[in-house]
This record gives structure tokens, C-alpha cells and sequence, in this order.
């Protein structure tokens, strides 16, 4: 008999710990592993039976008491009894590649990690030459899971062909978008698919050190993986001569700096040199001129952590998987006003509706889903209309939106779309690199128009001005942080083109022409950036003097 | 400066720390680190050893240096120039681009709010708004310094709030206002 009580840090944010420590007061002793996914019922205990892995969930320190007394060692029956695990149909309909041990094992265990298939891929890579590595990936059709959805096979066979000895696999772990959580998962849950998915990719492309940047909010994540390298290199898994075969690569951590841009892979790349993490131009590409200058595979956690049941399973396995042009899986994440967020690992096509109401099951606030923002900040928002679209690159690509690193954040009824779309200019003002005009003084201006477009001041002037610099920011910046911050606001201002009216009320402040004309410069910027998006208008702050 | 241990640098309390390398011919202007506090110069010269063999250190020493410290002093920047062979400009620049170096000591207690689009969806401008009303806005100095983050990757149990560095998920008004007056009150 097993008892288990997640270690992942979402599950220690509603108390998973106190659980831990309140079983392990009854002298029980506790494993803690990494998360189901099944956010709703954190903190989520798990025991062994004859029957299968028993849940319970979601437990309160107080509930431990009456659950030892109802058999919970047993599996016994109790209101917050869920049932085996595996057979809960929100778990059972996914199909789990990428997190295929997370939340069954203990992440720190080599053990465990062993007994569930881990190194299968990377024994079997090592009996390959690089080149056929590389083609098992293309021929697989993993595409970068990131955002971008660049084939990981074209990348490595890019960087395989520079000539050098020195050069670099890095794994960007800097997961800012908000609505996304499947890389820190990843890192918290299975450190060790990383690891191997990392040399796996030193292998294919003759690299002999590789780095992970993890961003500074996830302490957790951090620790873990440090630990997990610690433990690959005391088991001959990272070092001098992976598992015997002569392959040399080593693994560093590094950890970012509360800087959302960084999760842009050439800034990524400065960061790691050790500078601010401003943008590159590109070409040249980091597969050929990247972390210092060297031949560098930059991808996702998730693309990384993919590659060894890739490796061990076949790439026509994975490529069965899959709609059209995106093979394989997706690790969707739902978020935000959603019953039932959680990881959702399934084959792309599943619908967005399908996301939403039949695994999130609607809005934790129990109102109408208004709409759903797909792919993290710089992502669109997309009305339920459009709901029957599947979750695929093309697909989405086609509908004006994107699907990023598959995070799905749920609105109700009560947001309010233009502050929203301001929110996304007041965003990238906030983060951007300033390297590039178009993002650096664009995001700004962008706040100024929406707040003058709301006012009613010149509106159609006004609306004609913010297509014109949505067209302006997506064509002229560097990277995709002005590009695609277009996105999210006309995604609001096609679809939900009423919450850009003035307020209905009462006469419309006059502005004074001056002010108008002499545009941003009149306008408090520095002000308009600090008052509060999202439907809280600036005076229902209150004010606090002392 | 009270919080570095000195015994840490082996230095006796109150000796001289003799400047390194050659000594200083007439005319030449003054070592880089003159006047700069010695404690400081053996703290930063001890953190950049232990990562010199890492490729670009900057970022790992300036965290290491801030979780010793509590903040990176100002007074950091020429020494950490001096010790990394760059400019000052190129370490004040790092310095400054990324939100987590703090130029001056830390508040006892920090709270980050999550003000992003998933903890927006389910009410993480009211909770902006209580510590507001709690005395604690955003940005306002005090015992308890209250900011903003992008992002926590609790977006399945929002709203969420870091507090002394602990990620905390479905925090309602209430819990926030209680976690606060603690904090002020201790």
C-alpha cells in the first residue's frame, strides 16, 4: 500500500503539504509524486489497491481524520472518493504521451522512472547514428511545441550540418504566457523525460553541453530539476560517457529574472550569455549562430521531453497520432474561469468546445463561457461561435488565431473585451525589450488609442488609427512580442466590437481639441500604464493616503 | 552591510584589505574599487569565483549575490565589472533590464499579485483592489511590499498570490486581507 500526495507546486498552492504532513501525523507514510492534472481536485490523494491506483480529492488537512477512519488505506468509499483513477473519463478519454508519467511517479525516483520506460528511447538512440535520429524526429512530425510549430526534425538537421566541436541543445523552460503550466508540470513531474529528451538531441546533433532556462517563478520546478540532474549524473545518465556509449553532454540550469521576453528564444539566448535579454534579429538563425555564436537547438520543454517515446515507441506510432499537418499530441492546459482546469493531453482535432465544456465543464463561476483565449497573452480571443474549430496549427492559423503553447484561458459574461484588448497593449509596454520602435512605442500608443476609441473621442478616427498600428506593430517588429500583440486585440475588436462603444450613459466628456491633436503627448502615459485593466475603471480604486 | 559574515571572507573584523594586483604608479587614476566597501569587494570577488567556470556568469552571480545580500547594492557594479572583465554600463544594464534585482535592501515581507489573463478570468483585479483598500497598493512602500506579476503557472487555481515566495491559488479578498494584516501587524 501507497499513499500519494503530489509535490507539484499548483497542488501546494490549495494545501497538498498540510495533507501530506496531516497523513504522515496518523503515520502514513507519504509519496509524493507529480500531479494528475486534475487541478479541481487538488490536493489529490492517491492510494494502492488491488483495484488500482483509489483517488480522493479535493482533500483538506481536516478531512484526513474521517478519511483514514472510512478506509482510506482500503480505498474506501467517502464523498470524496473519485474512484480508480485511470478509469475517471476525464483522464480516461486523453491520450497521454508527453505526461505519461507525470502524476503516476515519484519525479526523484530513478527507479520509478526506469519502471515506467524511461532511457528506452535514449538506449535505442544511441544504437542509431546522429542522422537517423535526426530523420526519426522529422519523419515523426513533432513541430515545436513552444508556440511557433517548427518542425523539431528541419531544427536538428539544421544544427547537425554545422561543422564545429562545440555546440549547444537548450531548453526553454521560461513559461510566461499566462494560461500555460505544462512545462512547469513537466519539470516538476518528470524531470528525467527533460534530461533524456536533452541528450537525445546531443546525440542527433553533436552537442556536448546543453542548458535549461527556467524562469524565476518557478522555484519548484528549479529545485527539482537540479536535483534530477544531480541524480542522472551519479547514474552515468549526463557525464563523460552517457550509459557506456562514449556520448559526452552535461547539463546546466539556469534561471531567468522575472523578464517575460526572455521566453523568446534569441533573447532566451542573451540571457543565458549573461545580458539583458534583448532580441535578435534573425538570420542569422540560432541552429546555425546561436548561444555564443554556436550551433544551438533551442526548443520547448515539451518538444524535448517528447523526443524519447518518440525515440522508443517509433516515429510512425507518434505520427498516427494527429490531424493533418500537426501530428501527434498536444498538451492543452485550461485555465483561467474554468470547473475543471488541468492538463489535457490529447491528439490535435479535438475541438475547442470540446475542450472547454466537456473537459473544463464551463465556467467555475458557474456563468456563460464569453470567450476563450487561446495560445497565451499574445493569443486571440475567440467567441464560442468558433468553438467547433480544431485544435490544430493550420486550423487555428486560419481563423486568425494561434494555437501557442496550447494554453486555454476560459472568460465568463462579465469581462470586458476592450479592457482586455488594452490589457494587451498595457502588456507588452510592460515587457517589451525595447529593442524594436514598432513594439517598444507601439504597445504605448496602442493603450492611448483604446482608451480614446472607449472615451468615444474621434472613434472612427480613432479605430482606423489602431488597425493602422496593428498593422504596423505585427509587419515591422523583431520577434513575436509586438508581432502577435496585435493579435489578441482585433481578435476582441472583430468579435466583441460592442464593448468598444463609449458607455451608453450621460453625455460624453468633451476632450479639448488641443489635447486630442497634440495626441499621446497630452496624455499622463505613465499613468494611463499604472490604472488597472480588466473592467476595474481607476476611481473604484480607492485612493489610500496613509 | 551588516548582513555579510566576515569570517565568511576570512577577514578579521576591522582589517585593511590591501588592493589587489600591482601598486599604482604616479598619475595613474585610482583603482576601480577605491573607497567601495572592502566587505563587499572579498562578497562579490568569493560569488564570482565560485561560478568562474561557468560561460556568461552574470546572471547566476547576480542571483547568487542577491539571495546572500537580499538585494545587489549599488556598489556591486564596479566590482562585479572589475571581477567579469566588462563594463560598468554592461552590468548596470543587466541589472536593470530584468524585474527580480533589487537595488535596495527587500521589505520583510513580499506579495505578488498575479495579474494576468487566467487570474483576470476569475477576479484578480479584486484582489488588487483589496490590498488597496488595505493600504498596501501596488508599489507602495511599507513593511509589506505588495507588486504585480505575469504569471505564476497556477492559471487552473486562480486567482493566484506568491507570498514570501509561496505560490497560493483561489485566494479570495478575504484570505488576502487576513495574509496582509498578519504581515503588518508582525
Amino acid at each position: 500500500m501507497t499513499v500519494y500526495v503530489p509535490r507539484d507546486s499548483a497542488a501546494r498552492s490549495v494545501g497538498a503539504d498540510l495533507v501530506a504532513d496531516a497523513l504522515a501525523a496518523h503515520g502514513v507514510p507519504v509519496v509524493r509524486n507529480g500531479s494528475r492534472g486534475m487541478l479541481w481536485l487538488e490536493p489529490f490523494v492517491e492510494v494502492t489497491t488491488a483495484a488500482g491506483r483509489v483517488g480522493y480529492g479535493p482533500v483538506s488537512p481536516a478531512d484526513v481524520p474521517g478519511l483514514l477512519e472510512a478506509g482510506l488505506l482500503d480505498g474506501g468509499a467517502h464523498p470524496l472518493r473519485v474512484g480508480v483513477v485511470d478509469d475517471v473519463p476525464w483522464l480516461a478519454r486523453q491520450n497521454r504521451v508527453t505526461f505519461a508519467r507525470v502524476g503516476i511517479t515519484d519525479p526523484l525516483s530513478p527507479e520509478d522512472y526506469l519502471a515506467h520506460g524511461g532511457l528506452a528511447g535514449l538506449r535505442r538512440a544511441l544504437t542509431l547514428t546522429p542522422a537517423d535520429v535526426v530523420a526519426e524526429v522529422t519523419e515523426s512530425g513533432l513541430r515545436g511545441r513552444g508556440g511557433a510549430g517548427f518542425p523539431a526534425g528541419v531544427k536538428w538537421k539544421t544544427v547537425l550540418g554545422c561543422p564545429g566541436p562545440l555546440k549547444f541543445v537548450c531548453a526553454n523552460a521560461d513559461e510566461g504566457d499566462s494560461g500555460t503550466f505544462a512545462d512547469r508540470m513537466m519539470l516538476e513531474g518528470d524531470p528525467f523525460a527533460l534530461i533524456e529528451g536533452m541528450t537525445i538531441a546531443a546525440h542527433a546533433v553533436g552537442a556536448t553541453e546543453g542548458y535549461v532556462y527556467v524562469r524565476s517563478e518557478y522555484p519548484d520546478a528549479v529545485a527539482t530539476l537540479r536535483t534530477a540532474i544531480d541524480l542522472a549524473r551519479a547514474r552515468g545518465w549526463l557525464g563523460l560517457d552517457v550509459l557506456g556509449s562514449g556520448l559526452t553532454f552535461d547539463l546546466h540550469v539556469r534561471v531567468g529574472a522575472g523578464a517575460y521576453i526572455c521566453g523568446e528564444e534569441t533573447s532566451m539566448l542573451e540571457s543565458l550569455e549573461g545580458k539583458r535579454g534583448m532580441v535578435r534579429a534573425k538570420p542569422p538563425i540560432p541552429a546555425v549562430q546561436g548561444l555564443f555564436g554556436k550551433p544551438t537547438v533551442v526548443n520547448n520543454v515539451l518538444t524535448l521531453a517528447t523526443v524519447p517515446a518518440i525515440l522508443a515507441s517509433g516515429a510512425a506510432a507518434y505520427r498516427r497520432l494527429g490531424f493533418e499537418r500537426s501530428r501527434g499530441t498536444q498538451v492543452f492546459q485550461l485555465g483561467g474561469n474554468t470547473a475543471r482546469g488541468g492538463i489535457v493531453e490529447t491528439a490535435f482535432g479535438t475541438t475547442l468546445g470540446e475542450l472547454v465544456h466537456d473537459y473544463g465543464g464551463g465556467t467555475r463561476s458557474g456563468r456563460p463561457v464569453r470567450c476563450v483565449q487561446v495560445g497565451g497573452p499574445l493569443g486571440a480571443y475567440v467567441p464560442t461561435s468558433q468553438f467547433g474549430l480544431p485544435m490544430d496549427y493550420e486550423s487555428f492559423a486560419a481563423a486568425g488565431a494561434m494555437l501557442g503553447h496550447g494554453g486555454v484561458v476560459v472568460f465568463d459574461d462579465t469581462v470586458d473585451m476592450a479592457a482586455q484588448a488594452r490589457f494587451a497593449f498595457e502588456f507588452c509596454a510592460e515587457e517589451s525589450c525595447g529593442k524594436c520602435t514598432p513594439c517598444r512605442v507601439g504597445a504605448v500608443r496602442g493603450v492611448e488609442v483604446i482608451d480614446r476609441i472607449r472615451a468615444g473621442q474621434e472613434r472612427e478616427k480613432n479605430l482606423v488609427l489602431l488597425e493602422d498600428l496593428c498593422v504596423l506593430m505585427t509587419d515591422g517588429s523583431l520577434c513575436a512580442m509586438g508581432g502577435l500583440t496585435p493579435m489578441p486585440v482585433r481578435s476582441a475588436l472583430t468579435h466583441f466590437a460592442a464593448d468598444f462603444e463609449p458607455p451608453a450613459p450621460g453625455p460624453v466628456e468633451p476632450v479639448p481639441a488641443d489635447a486630442a491633436k497634440a495626441g499621446s503627448r497630452a496624455e499622463p502615459a505613465a499613468d494611463d500604464l499604472a490604472t488597472v485593466a480588466s473592467g476595474v475603471e481607476p476611481q473604484a480604486l480607492p485612493e489610500v493616503s496613509s | 552591510m551588516t548582513r555579510i559574515d566576515e569570517s565568511r571572507n576570512g577577514l578579521q573584523p576591522g582589517e585593511r584589505l590591501e588592493p589587489r594586483g600591482r601598486r599604482k604608479r604616479r598619475g595613474e587614476p585610482a583603482s576601480p574599487l577605491a573607497g567601495l566597501d572592502p566587505l563587499l569587494v572579498l562578497t562579490v570577488r568569493r560569488i564570482v569565483a565560485a561560478h568562474r567556470s561557468h560561460r556568461g556568469p552574470l546572471l547566476p552571480v547576480l542571483h547568487a549575490l542577491q539571495d546572500e545580500l537580499g538585494h545587489v547594492p549599488p556598489d556591486a557594479t564596479p566590482i562585479l565589472a572589475h571581477e567579469l572583465n566588462l563594463s560598468r554600463a554592461e552590468v548596470h544594464g543587466v541589472i536593470t533590464f530584468y524585474t527580480d534585482f533589487r537595488r535596495e535592501p527587500a521589505p520583510p515581507s513580499t506579495v505578488r499579485i498575479c495579474r494576468a489573463e487566467a487570474c483576470q478570468a476569475v477576479g484578480a483585479e479584486q484582489l488588487v483592489a483589496c490590498a488597496a483598500e488595505h493600504g498596501h497598493a501596488l508599489g507602495k512602500p511599507g513593511p509589506v511590499a505588495v507588486s504585480q506579476v505575469f504569471c505564476l503557472g497556477n492559471c487552473a487555481l486562480g486567482p493566484s498570490v506568491e507570498v514570501d515566495g509561496r505560490v497560493l491559488g483561489r485566494v479570495t479578498p478575504q484570505r488576502l486581507a487576513a495574509l496582509l494584516a498578519e504581515r503588518t501587524a508582525s
